[in-house]
């Protein structure tokens, strides 16, 4: 049997080829070197080269270091998620519902979205230095032994507390739109059916908002996974004892810093793969249970 | 025909000089005053002479700018001279051919080379195993102990102390009247790699690394795990302050008077001029008692500048031309002045002295005593691979001998481990 073959115009290859090639350039051909300097060990300025198979893998993978890493990272990932979209959520709802000076409110919460992350570590820094830091001495004065330079929980507060505080208002914009598109009919509906606001919440306004809950669940561990580099290297770098070192972190500290180019490039292989992996499970499994 | 050459006479002297002038590139990791300085000198190098044009570049930190070199380096577009930094030595001496020894281009291009023109504790630091200097050694400094002069009066101690014994005998007096007694700023380059030159300890097998990359680490030893220990010991006291590992946090903790005496870098002397309000003195790095009777000269730290290869010849011969004029006496004294790093030769040295500049600012004179204090056998300085990672390593192991998650015989276990294994991986990229 003969397949059907339509003719068709080369225009719609023209209109996203320059697409393409940004992918092609800015995605697919460092990603491909990155694979391709992962089986290499070179010395730093690329005059000696040899093929090494997999030991870029097992020295970075199997350490000490890479291992605490990679612990910190999810756990770090899991809690700046679900806090900065928590209390995203919350904030919105709230602002939703007041009517005085709302756009005030609302102005205030959207305005750290303006703030690239490593200046908002630098800003956090400056309030936890155990000098002058007002939040590090409030920290001390309401009771807790709080000394985030050695205690690794301390640090990991600091962290996520900046990570968190970048990232609500991000969150609390898409939120309060998601918000505002749920029709009033329906939510009118809702309110004389039910009497309780937090089931009618629970049952009505909260599975509305999934499709924008998804959307920011994926964003959000993205950002925790990699934009909160620039959050890292200006308060811990990593410290105390590698409690705080990330991931994309580690790629950069032993890539960037150390010169070690086949090492960092097997460890940001490995992310990408993590990541591939997460991003499948995310549409796969938690998609499904979207309504759009 | 007579106007065509006139335009063209006027035109050969307008662009003659400029035609002829040779290009030479230099990255640079010098911020803040110390670029300033920087330039200054690049300034006057261009107006003492017009065959070559120096464009400093200012590229960052140091492990930024030596990341930039290494990048420009595989493009094909390095610089001909970078700065690179006492860590990232090993990384750029043992690329094979990537760069031209200094001596060999100054042999070769400005009419001879003597290393013993250079005080003795810069000598060989970046130099090869037979002593041959590699990279020119630019900003260079040593640990020092900086004192507040007004907290030793109020406590009533005379002078800042020359061993850790007699620190351990005046500390309790800074605790009783409220002050912690140190503060330092780079532990693994104080409290490891000088400590072992100050005491004359090997730091690593293979000649301190010097004679090939095939090398172990040994700071897994006893006496610096000893001074660990009483670091720790210190810590717990309230006698030592850890202010995280920012380099300006701890310093900070000194200028607003936390602690009554800083270890920093003969680099930071005009740092502190500037930002303290007290009277402050420098001294030396103190030593063991217990470990040597007499101490021994400290490492240099700070950074050497390194020609790259690939340049043509008249790039060269600028690249050492500039650096014939960076090591003159009158330079080096104006650097020294300038930014408190110490003078390299020892012409300059003698420059300072016969100004006067000693009598005036005794301090001044503290880091390049020290470092030339008698050398030992392994005073000379270390060539280790990664061991910008060691350091790296060796930070959060003191991190946890600091916080109690990790004994000092478990740290240095666990440093001599991870730094031999990377050791093992920088040895193998060299084959």
């Amino acid at each position: 049997m003969k397949r059907v073959q339509f003719e068709h115009s080369p225009i719609p290859y023209l209109f996203i080829a320059p697409q393409i090639i940004i992918i092609v350039i800015f995605f697919l051909w460092p990603a491909a070197q990155a694979i391709y300097q992962s089986f290499l060990l070179e010395d730093a300025f690329g005059l000696s080269s040899q093929f090494v198979w997999f030991r870029n893998y097992t020295d970075t993978i199997f350490s000490d270091a890479w291992l605490q890493a990679a612990g910190f990272t999810l756990v770090f990932s899991a809690l700046v998620t679900f806090l900065s979209l928590a209390l995203a959520l919350l904030l919105a709802v709230k602002a939703n519902e007041v009517i005085q000076g709302a756009s005030t409110y609302k102005t205030l919460l959207m305005w750290a979205y303006a703030i690239a992350p490593p200046v908002a570590g630098l800003m956090g820094n400056l309030m936890f230095n155990p000098l002058i830091g007002d939040l590090y001495a409030f920290m001390n004065t309401i009771g807790f032994d709080f000394d985030h330079k050695l205690d690794s929980v301390d640090a990991g507060f600091v962290v996520v507390l900046i990570s968190v505080w970048k990232q609500v208002s991000v969150n609390f914009i898409f939120f309060l739109s998601g918000l505002q598109g749920i029709p009033k009919s329906v939510t009118e509906a809702a309110t004389m059916d039910c009497k309780s606001s937090f089931r009618r919440f629970w049952t009505i306004t909260f599975p509305l908002l999934a499709p924008t809950t998804f959307f920011l669940m994926v964003i959000n561990i993205t950002y925790a996974f990699f934009e909160t580099f620039g959050i890292i290297d200006t308060t811990t770098q990593g410290a105390p004892g590698g409690a705080t070192n990330t991931l994309v972190y580690k790629v950069f500290q032993d890539g960037f810093r150390g010169a070690d180019i086949g090492g960092s490039s097997a460890q940001s292989v490995v992310l990408m793969v993590m990541v591939l992996a997460l991003t499948v499970i995310q549409f796969r499994f938690i998609e499904k249970k979207v309504h759009y | 025909m007579k106007y065509v050459s006139l335009v063209t006479a006027g035109f050969m002297t307008v662009a003659a000089p400029l035609a002829a002038q040779t290009d030479i590139e230099f990255w640079h990791a010098m911020g803040g005053r110390l670029g300033e300085v920087t330039e200054e000198i690049a300034a006057r190098y261009n107006a003492s002479q017009s065959e070559y044009n120096l464009i400093p570049t200012y590229k960052g930190g140091y492990e930024d700018t030596m990341t930039a070199g290494i990048a420009a380096f595989r493009a094909g577009q390095q610089p001909n001279l970078i700065q690179i930094f006492d860590a990232g030595a090993a990384t750029i001496i043992n690329a094979p051919g990537a760069t031209i020894p200094v001596a060999d281009l100054m042999a070769e291009h400005a009419g001879g080379f003597n290393s013993e023109d250079y005080i003795e504790g810069v000598r060989y630091f970046y130099a090869d195993s037979d002593d041959k200097m590699i990279g020119m050694p630019f900003n260079s400094s040593t640990p020092l102990l900086y004192y507040n002069k007004d907290i030793f009066a109020e406590v009533g101690v005379d002078g800042p102390p020359a061993t850790w014994e007699e620190f351990e005998e005046m500390a309790p007096k800074f605790a009783d009247a409220g002050y912690q007694a140190l503060a330092q700023s780079h532990s693994p380059w104080i409290f490891a790699e000088n400590f072992h030159s100050r005491h004359n300890i090997q730091m690593a097998t293979a000649n301190n690394g010097y004679d090939s990359t095939d090398v172990e680490i040994l700071y897994n030893n006893d006496a610096l795990k000893m001074h660990w220990t009483k670091v720790k010991e210190w810590l717990d006291n309230g006698w030592y302050g850890f202010y995280g590992r920012a380099w300006g946090d701890n310093q900070d903790a000194f200028v607003q008077k936390k602690t009554a005496m800083w270890l920093g870098s003969s680099g930071s002397f005009g740092g502190l001029a500037a930002s303290t309000d007290f009277a402050f003195g420098a001294s030396y790095l103190p030593y063991w008692k217990s470990l040597t009777d007499e101490p021994y000269g400290t490492f240099i730290g700070g950074a050497a500048l390194f020609a790259m290869s690939g340049k043509d010849e008249e790039e060269n011969k600028g690249v050492a031309d500039f650096l014939s004029f960076l090591a003159s006496p009158e330079i080096q004294y104006f650097w020294h002045k300038e930014t408190g790093y110490v003078p390299i030769t020892n012409a300059a040295y003698e420059l300072a002295k016969a100004d006067g500049y000693y009598e005036t600012t005794p301090d001044a004179e503290i880091g390049i005593i020290q470092l030339t204090q008698p050398g030992g056998e392994w005073t000379k300085g270390y060539r280790l691979g990664f061991y910008v990672q060691i350091r790296e390593v060796m930070y959060s192991q003191v991190d946890n001998i600091f916080s109690g998650e990790a004994t000092v015989d478990e740290a240095f276990a666990t440093i001599e481990e991870e730094a031999n294994a990377l050791l093992d991986r920088f040895d193998a990229t060299m084959n």
